[in-house]
């Protein structure tokens, strides 16, 4: 039967199920690399059902007890790349000490997505539309990274390279992701402008900034939904560190908004609705944050 | 120790052997890896009261529970529930919160064809077990991902809060 552009029955694979890293890795490998690992599946299933992906092998990793978990190193949270986007609702260690993921979460999909979907697997799929990719910049997190000749951290600044690819080899898998623990002279904000509560945002922004009583000692403000991938606007940045967030220093902000984004060209969103949607929502959001939200 | 069998790359096709925990009853059933969970309730274990509408996460129609939470079955193929509890609207009608909400949603007219009534019904399930006292907000945003062609919403929601409070009042018993 010849299903054509309407197809939403995968094409024939197997399905293998890893009890461990190695068991995990070894089977991409044997594959040919003509796989792929699948945790809550809520952006692979689709994209297997639509025929966008047909691998020989799926590899379900949710099985694996050492991806699981959500859990303190030193200064660090150590988030277990199968940690489910419920979790960060529901996970007082997270609503403590990472409580920008936590501000996200509600904006990830609709609940039973949620319910499947992880933590791990959209870092990994780096949807540029995604709240946790873009997050893991603003808090300057790392991702951990197993592959067949060993373990790597890669800094969330050098991971996103460009539209769905990341630092990630083939055959690779993350196992965790740090986050530092967050510190009583710190603030945050989160929020996004999106049609629909649970759809994908027009415009996304999360910010986690360094206080010193009212003056700003360090800021890390990261968009989604403005182009190829997560994108950090260290030019709005630049223009706030050291200064106290009033209307003035806020309006700056706004203006150095255009050297930083660039959004794409021939979306059903003009860049310039984009743009202005970005300055709004930055604006919002630092005034939230100067009344120490 | 690999645990890998690369014969198993040749067999994408052959079914295997899945073993649930169905409304309480356990049962076993062949399936190939690419048979979504919808498919096999629907086809194999003939529960159709979960429905197959868009076949990639949009719609809502095919939610189940999948030990005790609401999940898309069309967004998960059968072997991955491979030795899970599921529990379908077939089975959930059993209990008091559900019963419920199916007497509110036909006292008020909040379903038409049917279609997505599982599916909403599922997640109002989830929503009622989870949040006591929940706003019409609240009820909004849980039912995001519930496509309803023919009524408009307001009788849904009418109906979910009127359980709410209901339940509200009677110190959330079931
Ligand atoms: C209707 C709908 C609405 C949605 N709305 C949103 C939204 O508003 N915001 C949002 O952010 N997301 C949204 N999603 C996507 C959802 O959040 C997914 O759960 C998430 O993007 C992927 O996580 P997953 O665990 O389901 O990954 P999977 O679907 O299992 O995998 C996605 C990709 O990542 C790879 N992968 C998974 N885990 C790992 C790992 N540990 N290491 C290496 N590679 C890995 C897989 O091989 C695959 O290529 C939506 C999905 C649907 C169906
Ligand atoms: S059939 Fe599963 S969401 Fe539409
Ligand atoms: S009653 Fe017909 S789709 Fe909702």
């Amino acid at each position: 039967m010849d299903l054509g552009e309407t197809a939403v029955k995968a094409k024939a694979f197997s399905y293998f199920r890893a009890a461990t890293i190695d068991q995990a890795l070894d089977a991409h490998a044997r594959a040919g690399d003509d796989a792929r690992f699948i945790a809550g599946g809520q952006s692979l299933v689709p994209a297997l059902s639509l025929r966008l992906q047909a691998p020989r092998l799926l590899i379900d990793i949710t099985h694996i007890g050492e991806l699981r978990g959500v859990r303190r190193e030193g200064d660090a949270l150590r988030i277990g790349a199968l940690t489910r986007h419920c979790e960060m609702l529901s996970e007082p260690l997270i609503a403590e000490f990472a409580p920008l993921l936590h501000a996200a979460a509600p904006f990830v999909a609709h609940p039973a997505i949620r319910n499947r979907g992880t933590f791990g697997g959209s870092v990994a799929l780096a949807d540029p539309a995604s709240e946790f990719p873009a997050m893991t910049l603003a808090l300057d997190a790392e991702i951990e990274i197993a592959g067949l000749s060993g373990r790597r951290r890669v800094k969330a600044d050098d991971f996103f390279i460009d539209l769905f690819e990341t630092a990630l080899e083939p055959g690779e898998l993350i196992t965790a992701v740090y986050v530092p623990l967050f510190r009583a002279d710190q603030r945050f904000a989160f929020d996004e402008l999106a049609r629909r509560r649970g759809d994908y945002a027009l415009v996304g922004c999360g910010m986690l900034a360094t206080c010193t009583g009212e003056r700003i000692d360090d800021i890390r403000i990261s968009f989604f939904s403005v182009g190829n991938t997560p994108t950090r606007v260290k030019g709005v940045e630049a223009t706030l560190i050291g200064a106290r967030l009033d209307a003035e220093r806020i309006a700056a902000a706004q203006g150095a908004l255009e050297g930083d984004l660039a959004p794409p060209e021939g979306d059903e969103v003009p860049p310039s609705m984009r743009l202005h949607l970005a300055r709004v929502l930055l604006g919002r959001l630092l005034g939230r944050l100067g009344e120490g939200a | 120790m690999s645990g890998f069998d690369d014969s198993l790359l040749n067999e994408a096709d052959e079914t295997v052997r899945v073993r649930f925990v169905v409304n309480g009853r356990k049962v076993a059933c062949e399936v190939a890896p690419r048979d979504t969970l919808v498919d096999c309730l629907r086809d194999k274990l003939e529960l159709t009261g979960t429905h197959a509408g868009c076949e990639m996460g949009a719609c809502g129609a095919c939610l189940v529970q999948l030990d005790g939470r609401a999940v898309h079955s069309c967004l998960i193929f059968a072997v991955q529930a491979d030795g899970g509890r599921i529990d379908t609207i077939e089975g959930l009608s059993e209990s008091g919160l559900l019963a419920d909400l199916q007497a509110e949603f036909h006292r008020r007219n909040a379903l038409q064809c049917g279609f997505c009534t599982p599916g909403m019904l599922i997640n109002a399930h989830e929503l009622l077990s989870q949040t006591a006292q929940p706003s019409r907000e609240d009820i909004r945003d849980a039912l995001s991902g519930n496509y309803c062609r023919c009524t408009g919403y307001e009788a849904i929601v009418d109906a979910i809060d009127a359980v709410a409070k209901a339940h509200g009042e009677n110190g959330g018993a079931t």
